[in-house]
């Protein structure tokens, strides 16, 4: 059962989005602290598998789990066939993401709706799974990677801006609807990280993003990571539907 | 025990409810007060307990205590 401290001994953990960039630092910190982990992906398989080796390089244990969270029968089958191979599915990690920027005058429906089905759609899929788990054993950990984007906005973003913010949304209303089961759900905004996401902006505009950051360096996949490990541990057992915002002092909240 | 009272058992014992209200035509939520995510957590339960899978649809005709039963009886037997 879950204790007062970092400790995931014993814990099952399942990373949407877990083999690259944020996600794969997710998946091996929540390994670190000796949890179960399965890592989600839906396309690269080489990534994946770096991601599993490093992690049981670690020392630790986990699995592939691919399929596309925006998928409701697969993320179904998945999430049950999972968790009652293993008992029990504690932690709940929605990370999978991707963007498509473009301008309004530009961005085609499907573009809207693609975002829209991989980050927001997506993640609601996963909870709903995952509670059916969660609430039987009134015990779990739903964490949400939200970003900076959900609340400042960003020209280019509308698409993306809409599912951080929906995400943030429906953090609350499922924390609500949990909180009785001693499951929380929260979510996690950061700012500017540095990954295979953000280094496909152009670099005028990532230069132009570094200087406004108050604590002078990009954010690392690491630095999100030992936030949400605090989010799945029981530490943080009282805290439930906010979002902490992580970006060096970009922005408050 | 039979179905119908295992199924009556598990609600007293899960909801912790005084064993007179839980009779077949009480209706869980009007009747017995509890609310839909405790309905959901004892159908989840009932799923365990009795080797079966409610799917979505059906969730919602569960109104009554008798409806579960019917429906825990009629799918405990295709087994
Ligand atoms: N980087 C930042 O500065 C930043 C800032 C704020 C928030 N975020 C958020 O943090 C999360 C991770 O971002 P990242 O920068 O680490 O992205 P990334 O490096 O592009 O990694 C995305 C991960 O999601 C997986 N994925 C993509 N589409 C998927 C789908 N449909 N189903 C399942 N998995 C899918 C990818 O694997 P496959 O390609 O194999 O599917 C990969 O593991 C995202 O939600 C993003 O919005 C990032």
């Amino acid at each position: 059962m879950p204790t007062d401290d970092l400790d995931l001994s014993g814990q099952v953990a399942l990373v949407t989005g877990g083999s690259r960039g944020i996600g794969r630092a997710i998946a091996l910190r929540l390994s670190q602290a000796g949890a179960y982990v399965a890592i989600n992906y839906s396309a690269d398989d080489q990534a994946a598998k770096r991601t599993l080796l490093d992690l049981e390089r670690g020392g630790g244990q986990g699995e592939l789990q691919k399929f596309p969270v925006e998928n409701f029968a697969k993320v179904q089958d998945a999430i049950k066939e999972f968790s009652k191979r293993k008992g029990r599915l504690d932690i709940l990690v929605n990370n999978a993401g991707i963007s498509r920027d473009q301008v309004l005058a530009r961005m085609k429906p499907e573009d809207w709706h693609r975002v829209l089905a991989v980050n927001l759609t997506g993640a609601f899929y996963c909870c709903r799974a995952a509670a059916r788990v969660m609430v039987r054993r009134r015990y779990g950990r739903i964490i949400v990677i939200s970003s900076i984007i959900g609340r400042i906005g960003r020209a280019g973003q509308a698409n993306y801006a809409a599912s951080k913010a929906g995400l943030e949304a429906m953090t609350r209303s499922l924390a609500l609807e949990l909180a009785g089961r001693q499951i929380t759900v929260n979510a996690v905004a950061p700012g500017y990280i540095e990954t295979e996401m953000t280094l496909a902006l152009p670099p005028k505009v990532r230069q132009e993003i570094l200087d406004h950051i108050p604590s002078g360096r990009a954010g690392t996949a690491e630095d999100v990571a030992g936030v949400v490990l605090f989010l799945a541990s029981g530490l943080s057992a009282y805290l439930t539907g906010q979002t902490l915002h992580l970006n060096g002092g970009l922005y408050f909240g | 025990m039979d179905i119908k009272e295992r199924v009556i058992q598990l609600i007293i014992e899960h909801l912790e409810l005084a064993p007179a209200d839980v009779v077949p035509e009480a209706h869980f939520i009007d009747d017995l007060g509890i609310s839909s995510m405790d309905l959901w957590e004892l159908v989840l339960v009932m799923e365990d307990e009795f080797g079966l899978e409610v799917p979505d649809e059906d969730l919602e005709k569960i109104g009554t205590i008798q409806d579960a039963i019917n429906f825990i009886t009629a799918h405990a037997e295709e087994k």
